[in-house]
């Protein structure tokens, strides 16, 4: 079973901030991290390989410095990884780099299986999944959150929905897009770590890949992100205090007097 | 304070803390209360590789020392001394194997204990032999070509959840202490049973109990160094075990310590942190300085160890007995520090004072440690004035 995962570098959420003035993030100090939701995604191919043998590949599109994720990946079990970068795919949306993902992919003679994260933290779009399955041809199926079987060029997924899930099979090769009920990842291995401080990490540029320039980077993205800005914070409203009898019927008739009526199960 | 780690002690440090904040942090209170063996724990550190760090290359270690032990040690212990303890045990189980053990036992077992696969444990004390070990009464009868055990070791750590004991018993009981040998017991074998798990103040989280043995036959091929050397083999391996239990004692400390400092800027009385008034500030200066002065010299007598030192007896003992008794004071100001809040369950440094007491305690009580720390001056100066 040969398993590829796509991983996207990101900054920290938890402590992130939008320069008000430039509406960027305000990377500096910020610490880099792999996309949490790529984590479960490493996880689950490492857990297939263990049970049906093969390998793991973990690929990023990013700047340089997104070689760290990938030593990251390997610590976490990654038998190889490769970083897919190249000026030419900065300023790339979720069509380009769907699609410099999908021609790495095919550089690396396609995989069985090939899964990510159900969305990126940063961007929370969750488009690339699917893009790179439209441009490969093959299946997808997003928001899993197990992996029942594995049989005879055949795969059984349970797909999360709102109030439920859905069971699908699926030919190989197929797309899967995880979400985080899917497994608990396991923390790095020393040993991991010490292959990782010693990993060379391959780089594959857009001419390795054998991408058409028009298709890449901002040439190759219709959309592109106007501004970027963190709500105002809702002013002003109105606080009860005290014994929650009174706080209670004090809204109540506040809201009826503001001609909201409360309907009565 | 830099203490210059290697790249791979940092690896080491930082992997156990994550491991520590993520796995143990969530559990330590609820474990405390149960007294449930941490397994879970067990299996992630196996599977980290951390159970590698101690034991060398060609046994599938990942050839550190005891320093590279105690970092582990003192990290888990900053967030539970109990849980800690799995490891920390098992690791003094390890060393009689990996100091007295032929390549034959090594071979057998280290590869597994460095795997995380087994976790071994130490068998010294009985009822009526606490400090005075020479006083066992375990006897191990040599017979054709196995010994037969009898008798019973009192609050082995890890007993019952190990599978290797190490333990030390009278082959010849006309000799005394130089009628002692190290036997190494798998669990299973028969005649070798558990006694009841023991309800413990602290550490709660980690397994202690009775080993008993009835007419317990193993074969000779089990016995470590040689027949006569039991108590020898016991006090080369705590001298060098000794920095574990001064590791989790600071852990202990450095956690309480963190707990105190956290608290004491957000806990308001009087209209400002409690960490503006000069005489809570002058606890917790306290507290920092004993905690890095236990750090010193807990990393240097993990360091002399590591560097072949030849009689590390002081040493070990001067840390064990500072680190202790560093985690017992700075728990205690650390509840104080609470207040209220500090005597309650839901709050951790109770907890922290309960187990920070054991260190005293156990692996040889501080009053033994002084012994020996008074015993190596006069020594010292006998051999000045020869």
């Amino acid at each position: 079973m040969k398993v590829i995962v796509c991983i996207k570098q990101v900054p920290d959420t938890t402590n992130v901030r939008i320069n008000p003035e430039t509406n960027t993030l305000v990377r500096e100090g910020v610490q880099s991290i792999i996309n949490p939701f790529d984590v479960y995604a490493i996880e689950e191919a490492v857990r297939i390989r263990e049970k049906h043998g093969g390998t793991v590949t973990v690929i990023t599109m990013g700047p340089p410095q997104a070689a760290e994720a990938l030593r990251e990946a390997i610590s976490l079990g990654a038998d190889n990884v490769f970083l897919v970068s190249d000026r030419a795919f900065a300023g790339a949306d979720t069509l380009a780099t769907a699609y410099a993902l999908s021609c790495a992919v095919r550089k690396l003679d396609g995989a069985d299986i090939i899964l990510m994260g159900r969305q990126a933290i940063d961007g929370d779009t969750g488009q690339v999944g699917p893009g790179v399955a439209e441009n490969l041809g093959v299946s997808h199926v997003t928001d899993i959150r197990k992996i029942e079987e594995i049989k005879d060029g055949r795969i059984v997924v349970e797909r999360l929905l709102e109030d439920g899930y859905a069971r699908i099979a699926a030919r190989l090769p197929v797309v899967l897009t995880v979400v985080k009920e899917i497994n608990i990842p396991r923390l790095p291995s020393l040993k991991g770590k010490l292959a990782a401080r010693k990993a060379e990490i391959p780089v594959l540029k857009a001419a390795d890949i054998g991408a058409d320039l028009q298709r890449l980077g901002l040439n190759g993205s219709p959309t592109q992100v106007m501004k970027i800005f963190t709500p105002p914070k809702p002013s002003g409203g109105k606080k009860f205090t005290g014994e929650p009898a009174h706080t209670v019927s004090a809204l109540l008739s506040e809201l009826t007097a503001a001609g909201i009526t409360i309907r009565k199960q | 304070m830099n203490y210059f780690l290697s790249d791979d002690q940092k690896m080491i440090k930082d992997l156990a803390a994550q491991i520590a904040r993520e796995k143990i942090g969530p559990i330590a209170a609820e474990l405390d209360e149960s007294g449930e063996f941490p397994w879970d724990v067990v299996k992630t550190l196996a599977q980290s590789d951390l159970f590698r760090v101690f034991i060398p290359t060609e046994y599938d270690g990942l050839g550190g020392g005891m320093f590279e032990m105690c970092l582990v040690v003192e990290e888990l212990s900053r967030v539970c001394g109990g849980i800690a303890l799995s490891f920390a045990a098992s690791a003094l189980g390890t060393i009689p194997i990996l100091l007295h053990g032929n390549e034959e036992q090594k071979k057998k077992y280290l590869p597994r204990l460095a795997a995380g696969e087994i976790l071994a444990a130490f068998g010294l004390t009985e009822s009526g032999a606490g400090s005075d070990a020479a006083g066992i009464k375990t006897t191990a009868k040599p017979d054709g070509d196995s010994y037969v055990i009898n008798g019973t070791k009192q609050w082995i750590t890890n007993g019952g959840e190990a599978s290797i004991y190490t333990v030390v018993a009278l082959t010849d009981p006309t000799r005394g202490v130089r009628g002692t040998s190290a036997i190494l017991v798998e669990k299973g074998t028969p005649g070798f049973s558990f006694g009841k798990k023991e309800n413990k103040m602290g550490i709660r989280a980690s397994a202690t109990r009775e080993l008993v043995f009835q007419d317990c036959r193993v074969p000779k091929t089990n016995l470590l160094a040689k027949e006569g050397m039991g108590f020898l083999v016991a006090m080369k391996t705590l001298d060098k075990s000794r920095p574990g239990v001064a590791a989790q004692a600071l852990g202990i400390a450095q956690g309480a310590l963190d707990k105190a400092v956290g608290y004491a800027q957000e806990r308001k009385q009087f209209g400002k942190p409690i960490s503006a008034f000069q005489g809570l500030q002058f606890m917790m200066a306290d507290m920092a300085t004993q905690v890095e002065a236990a750090r010193a010299l807990t990393y240097a007598a993990a360091r002399a160890i590591d560097g072949g030192e030849r009689d590390v007896s002081m040493i070990s003992a001067m840390a064990k007995v500072f680190a202790s008794d560093t985690a017992m004071k700075v728990t205690t100001d650390a509840v104080q520090i609470f207040g209220g809040y500090g005597y309650m369950r839901e709050y951790p440094v109770e907890k922290m004072m309960r187990d920070a007491k054991i260190t005293q305690i156990y692996e040889g009580t501080n009053q033994i440690q002084r012994e020996v720390i008074a015993l190596g001056l006069i020594k010292e100066a006998l051999r000045a004035n020869r």
